[in-house]
């Protein structure tokens, strides 16, 4: 167990964290060039294409450190997005140490403070290396110097690394062996493991990614987990190389995963503890708790033939997310689909560009939202996460809803922007931090419905790319909510409607009748949208009919060529969704949604 | 428009003395291989002689039929009518241009059993003869008109176009009352459809000229039809109209209400209804629509029928899905519309009829949908309301 060491890298997204990993494969496993991939630990397509981590993977690398003994290095790569913070702290509560990278362009970050304060949490050695020291704009000093005001280090203690340039690593690696302790724990001991992930194995059902604490696991051995009934046989153990690699047994201190016929995902809790069922340990690991959506939408086939592919999709889809919860919802606009909860925006949208991408879905996604309490006059509390399951308003007594604290890290001269797209999301109780001189640390209490649609983005743009930002949820408070809803024709789009703030109620109604006023093609009838909160009107606009459609001249008896063209359009509008007599294409839907231009 | 039952005959003349920008049919201007061209329609006829046996109408359309010399049109009728048999009826249409409409030639047609022209004036203003270039005026076709009145043809068609750049209503009003006071039996006023791969379309893609505009177009549009009903025609079809319904372009009709037709010549498009078995074991036999075309190229479809094949390029059998799209599409062309019956296979049929009863673009009358005035403006898109 001395020569074991697990260990995480934690850092800002673009800070370096995968190319980092990438070097230490290669490194210890003697990789040619040649072989070696991108982001070897990022697997799926979308984290590639997008430079993140969505998944937590490991890998166990052999290394004989420079006292000539061989060590076992267990790297748990974690997600990089506040959205997955729960699954992080899982993974970080699995090591003893992690690597705290930060990018010598662009200093600590927010993400960076977040991911420290998670280590720091979890008692873990923290070994900082200040990545990208090759770059023309590389500002070693300043960055040292941020770490020891910022994040209270040892400026001194930090490595010097470009894991681009592999500069550095040897120096990396012999930290790891000499500054994060083995782990500790006893073999004799009743088994606790701490699930920090799973993937769903088409031929084996769930693969359980674990860290052993105690005691050891072993093929044929009956598991429980303790916070799931049920028991499980033990099929298979290992280790993560390049590939899965079957060992006879985990034990106290080790990384790796058991395959013990596990049908989905979903039965592997993320931070549940496994023990045996004979001879049980007697408390679970501690920090486990059910994950819970924060962000809701409603998912619909464009085609309402597809229904039951999107099922399947979905049925699919969840072995291998068990974050994503779902159940049936329906639409006069857009028929039958589901009402889903997503861990946040990131997560919202690699979820639906996945059932798109490996699922073959068109789909139609409404304006997200999240998960609003309603006291009533009888007493009761509703919890509601869809607009059309809005109360009826003369049963309301208190709405109220959920409130972040939102933490932004800029330059200072942005300060001035920052301060005014969080005031208009209605930002409260604002306190300022300045960790060094030029850099501010913002933190507001919004809610979180402000931050779900295009705040990042906003952030971004007024930033000039410098703000980060990150959040933790408050509390609900009480807050003046209203139902919009979104008329075509007079009748109600259900699929628009969505739960608002009063004082913003007019902002969003104006903005989607601008947008579909845009994207609705014009037909054969003027079509009036309009904003309704009840019976008032609130924002208008208008789609004037087209006058003329017809061709004049019907081509001597070539019926066929205008035929054709009629198929043509005919296919089209089977993307097209009828509200009325009004046809609404796929993407209408989409563009209410789109970040304001400027 | 009281027999519908035969087939009608279509000849396609493709050539021209000049080609007219706006034109995209097919037609060519060296006129040295119009004798071949006789020889060969001859030869394509004869592959129908046992496919179709009879036709109640005969159309000449072009190009420009007017070009052909007497003896031309004698020899390709007395063929035609060798193999073919016309009832005594038949309605017989020549498309014309009045710079070929001298009273020499008006007199020969009507001797060699044409009973109907149909005169390509398009304008009776001299600017906008110009813009379209035609190689006639305005004086010229008023001439023409008189020649063929003063020969006694009793059915008369004018062509006439519209939404011109720089036309006003009132330009466009007095072509009218110049037309008017021929009394045609028959006008067809088409709006200006610039076509992209046209002279035209290529001097508006260059910006030499602006297009009237769709808000213009669609004013012209119900100001001509208001004019011309409001004057006792009858609007029959988006862009024709009749001195009442007798004098219905009786061989076009078929086209819109999938009555068979033989087309002949370059270009030429054909249809007809055969029977057939839709493969199932034990099904019952099913009528299918067939469409064939033949190739737009006279040097091809020369050397084809020099070679004893027929011209044809192409060929489509129809689903019921396209027969049906076709029956709604042609249908709501005409004011005659669309049976009931023919829409209720459609599964949202009475919520997009009633919808479009609402919006005052179709009339349910004694079982058909009909377009209404402003349901003509826009009946391309008519058809696609049905759905399932």
């Amino acid at each position: 167990m001395k020569n074991i060491r697990n260990f995480s890298i934690i850092a800002h997204i673009d800070h370096g964290k995968s190319t980092l990993a990438d070097r230490l494969i290669q490194w210890t496993m003697l990789i040619p060039e040649r072989q070696l991939r991108d982001q070897m630990l990022d697997t799926m397509d979308i984290e590639r294409e997008r430079g993140i981590t969505i998944k937590s993977n490991t890998i166990t690398l052999p290394y004989i450190a420079q006292d000539g003994r061989e060590y076992e290095l267990n790297l748990i790569d974690t997600p990089g997005h506040v959205d997955f913070s729960y699954e992080v702290s899982r993974a970080l509560a699995s090591c003893e140490g992690v690597l705290l990278l930060v990018d010598a362009s662009q200093g600590v970050e927010a993400q960076t403070l977040a991911n420290l304060y998670l280590a720091l949490e979890h008692g873990l050695t923290i070994i900082p290396v200040i990545n990208k020291i090759d770059l023309p704009q590389a500002d070693l000093e300043g960055v040292k110097a941020q770490m020891e005001r910022e994040l209270a280090l040892d400026p001194d203690a930090a490595i010097l690394c470009s894991a681009k340039e592999g500069l550095g690593i040897d120096q990396v690696l012999e930290a790891i062996v000499s500054r994060i302790p083995p782990p500790a724990g006893s073999p004799d001991q009743p088994l606790s493991a701490l699930i920090f992930d799973a993937q769903y194995d088409t031929f084996r059902g769930a693969v359980i990614y674990c860290r052993v604490f105690d005691g050891v696991v072993k093929p044929g051995d009956i598991l429980r987990l303790m916070s799931h009934p049920g028991t499980y046989k033990v099929e298979e153990v290992g280790v993560f190389r390049l590939q899965r690699e079957p060992r006879k047994l985990l034990a106290a201190g080790n990384v790796g995963y058991i395959i013990a016929g596990v049908k989905t995902v979903r039965d592997t809790r993320i931070g549940d503890t496994i023990t045996h069922e004979a001879r049980p340990c007697a408390q679970a690991q501690p920090g486990f708790r059910e994950v819970k959506p924060v962000v809701f939408a409603s998912v619909y086939p464009v085609s309402n033939e597809d229904y039951l592919t999107l099922v399947e999709a979905l049925e699919k889809y969840q072995l291998n997310d068990a974050a994503l919860v779902y159940q049936k919802d329906s639409s006069a606009a857009l028929g039958q689909g589901f009402r889903c909860g997503f861990l946040g925006l990131l997560h919202l949208e690699i979820v639906q560009e996945r059932l798109e991408r490996e699922f073959g879905q068109s789909l139609i996604m409404t304006v997200p939202g999240v998960q609003y309490r309603f006291v009533l006059k009888d007493g009761h509390t509703v919890m509601v996460d869809n607009p059309q399951h809005y109360p009826d308003p003369i049963h309301i007594q208190t709405t109220l809803e959920p409130f972040i604290k939102a933490t932004i890290i800029t330059p200072e001269r942005f300060l001035g922007a920052v301060l005014k797209i969080c005031l208009e999301r209605r930002g409260v109780n604002s306190r300022f931090h300045y960790p060094a001189p030029g850099r501010v640390e913002a933190s507001f209490e919004m809610p979180l419905a402000e931050v779900i649609i295009d705040f990042y983005d906003r952030l971004k743009t007024v930033t000039q790319g410098y703000g980060s930002f990150d959040y933790d949820l408050l509390d609900y408070r009480t807050s003046d909510l209203v139902k919009l809803d979104i008329l075509v024709n007079s009748e109600k789009v259900d699929a628009l409607s969505m739960i608002v703030h009063r004082c913003r109620a007019r902002e969003w109604a104006v903005r989607v009748c601008d947008r579909l006023k845009e994207e609705i093609p014009r037909q054969q009838f003027k079509i009036a949208i309009q904003g309704a909160l009840g019976g008032q009107i609130i924002a208008r606009s208008t789609i004037t009919a087209f006058r003329k459609d017809v061709t004049a001249k019907c081509y001597g008896g070539d019926v066929t060529r205008k035929r054709k063209l009629l198929e043509k359009q005919r296919a089209g509008k089977k993307r097209m969704k009828m509200v009325g007599a009004v046809e609404i294409p796929q993407s209408a839907f989409v563009a209410v949604l789109k970040t304001d231009q400027g | 428009m009281s027999s519908n039952s035969f087939p009608g005959l279509y000849l396609h003349i493709p050539f021209c003395r000049s080609k007219c920008p706006y034109c995209d049919f097919y037609s060519v201007t060296d006129l040295s291989l119009v004798t071949a061209w006789v020889a060969a329609l001859i030869k394509e006829a004869a592959f129908y002689r046992e496919k179709f046996d009879g036709f109640d109408t005969l159309y000449l359309g072009g190009g420009t039929p007017s070009l052909l010399t007497p003896a031309q049109l004698e020899a390709l009728l007395a063929a035609l009518r060798r193999y073919f048999h016309f009832t005594s009826d038949a309605e017989v249409t020549l498309e014309a241009n009045p710079d070929d409409l001298s009273r020499e030639k008006i007199a020969a047609y009507q001797d060699l059993g044409v009973n109907r022209l149909s005169v390509g004036i398009q304008s009776f203003n001299d600017r906008d003869l110009t813009f379209l270039g035609r190689r006639h005026t305005a004086r010229q076709a008023v001439q023409a008109l008189e020649g063929a009145r003063a020969a006694g043809f009793a059915n008369l068609s004018l062509d006439l176009m519209y939404a011109l750049p720089g036309q006003t209503e009132k330009d466009w009003r007095e072509t009218l009352n110049v037309a008017l006071s021929f009394q045609p039996e028959h006008l067809s006023c088409y709006q200006l459809t610039v076509e992209a791969g046209t002279p035209l379309g290529e001097r508006k893609t260059r910006g030499e000229f602006q297009a009237a505009g769709e808000e213009m177009e669609g004013a012209l549009f119900l100001l001509t039809s208001e004019f011309l009903e409001d004057k006792g025609y009858f609007h029959y079809e988006v862009s024709n109209f009749a001195w009442g319904k007798k004098n219905c372009c009786r061989h076009n009709l078929k086209y819109w209400r999938h009555v068979p037709y033989l087309g002949l010549g370059p270009g030429a498009h054909s249809f007809s209804i055969v029977d057939g078995e839709d493969g199932a074991q034990g099904a019952p036999y099913i009528k299918n629509g067939v469409r064939w075309w033949n190739q737009a190229d006279l040097e091809g479809y020369l050397k084809a029928l020099a070679a004893g094949q027929a011209p044809v390029a192409g060929r489509e059998t129809l689903t019921p899905e396209q027969f049906r799209l076709e029956i709604l599409y042609l249908g709501f062309r005409t004011r005659r519309g669309v049976a009931l019956e023919d829409l209720r296979g459609y599964g949202n049929w009475e919520t997009a009829l009633g919808d479009l009863e609402e919006a005052g673009l179709v009339e349910v009358v004694q079982g058909r949908a009909q377009p209404t005035r402003r349901g003509f403006l826009v009946a391309d898109g008519l058809p696609l309301r049905f759905g399932d």
